[in-house]
């Protein structure tokens, strides 16, 4: 058993118009001392086998992120 | 015998029908096919239609990009199949990896509907050769992630070997870089692009007959092949 946890980004060149918006809202929430927002998605699966690299890999760059605008990274959180 | 288009639908696809009635209006047999059916029922070309595919989950089209269906429509493609990505479908091709580049929110933060005039730049394509190159055509756009973008080397390569298609004019209601409304393949036989010319095949309902001449194409193609 364990738990690998895929957070996905933006790549930092991509524009990222939710961020924006969140940005905008924290503005008006009178929160100006944030001056950045980038918004991303963090996918936690949990696995019957210990967990493969190699396939781990596989997930995050086929269907978890678009390598073309998004970076992922990987971590087991427990095993 | 008249040329059989197959238009895929998928869970959340909205303009199959419409894509359907377009491929009938220009003279063509529409053939409906399935996503989760891997046959291409012997069609001659695709039409990936508009719409917001498995709910544009996760990303749009990254969902779609693994149906059964698509298996078949990336090997054919490969093999030099025509197949033209609407909006949505446009997505899925950048996901499938059929095209390069990416689709995402639109930079102006909203859901942009309206008539949008184009550019064609390559008169070439299966689906673009009834059209002269710098031809100018009107056709509905309507989309929350539109927005093409690339690294400036595709870009690049895509403007150097003649494959943006289609450009926005006037005004990009997107942000998509070097104002890139559609792109193709290196073959030709591929075309992805975000405005709807299935939407523009009627005078009733359209604000042109701009659209005819993509399906008009692909029907000239497949009888002279």
């Amino acid at each position: 058993m364990a738990r690998v946890v895929v957070d996905v980004m933006l790549k930092p060149e991509i524009l990222d118009p939710q961020g924006q918006a969140v940005l905008g809202a924290l503005a008006r929430l009178g929160h100006s001392d944030i001056t950045s927002v980038r918004q991303g998605k963090r996918f936690e699966l949990e696995l019957d086998a210990a967990p493969d690299a190699a396939a781990l890999e596989e997930v995050a760059s086929t269907l978890l992120a678009n390598t073309v605008i998004e970076d992922y990274s990987i971590r087991v959180e427990e095993s | 015998m008249s040329a059989r288009i197959g238009v895929v639908t998928f869970p959340g696809s909205l303009d199959d029908q419409d894509a359907a009635r377009a491929v009938r209006i220009a003279g063509a047999e529409a053939v409906p096919l399935w996503h989760g059916d891997a046959d291409l029922k012997g069609v001659d070309a695709v039409v990936l239609p508009g719409g917001f595919s498995y709910g544009d989950y996760l990303r749009c089209g990254a969902i779609a990009r693994f149906a059964p269906v698509m298996q078949n429509v990336i090997d054919a493609a490969r093999g030099g199949l025509p197949v033209l990505g609407i909006c949505n479908g446009f997505q899925i091709l950048c996901e499938s990896h059929l095209l390069p580049g990416a689709l995402i929110r639109n930079d102006v933060r909203k859901f942009v509907c309206r008539d949008q005039w184009l550019r064609v730049e390559n008169a070439n394509t299966v689906w673009t050769s009834d059209y002269t190159e710098g031809q100018e055509i009107l056709i509905p756009l309507k989309n929350g992630e539109g927005g093409f973008v690339a690294d400036d080397r595709t870009l690049d390569e895509l403007e150097g070997q003649g494959r943006v298609v289609f450009r926005y004019l006037r005004d990009n209601p997107n942000g998509s870089y070097r104002d890139i409304a559609g792109i193709t393949n290196e073959r030709g036989n591929v075309v992805g692009l975000m405005p709807h010319p299935e939407h523009a095949v009627e005078q009733l309902t359209g604000p042109s007959l701009d659209g005819l001449g993509f399906f008009a194409s692909v029907i000239t193609q497949l009888v002279d092949a």
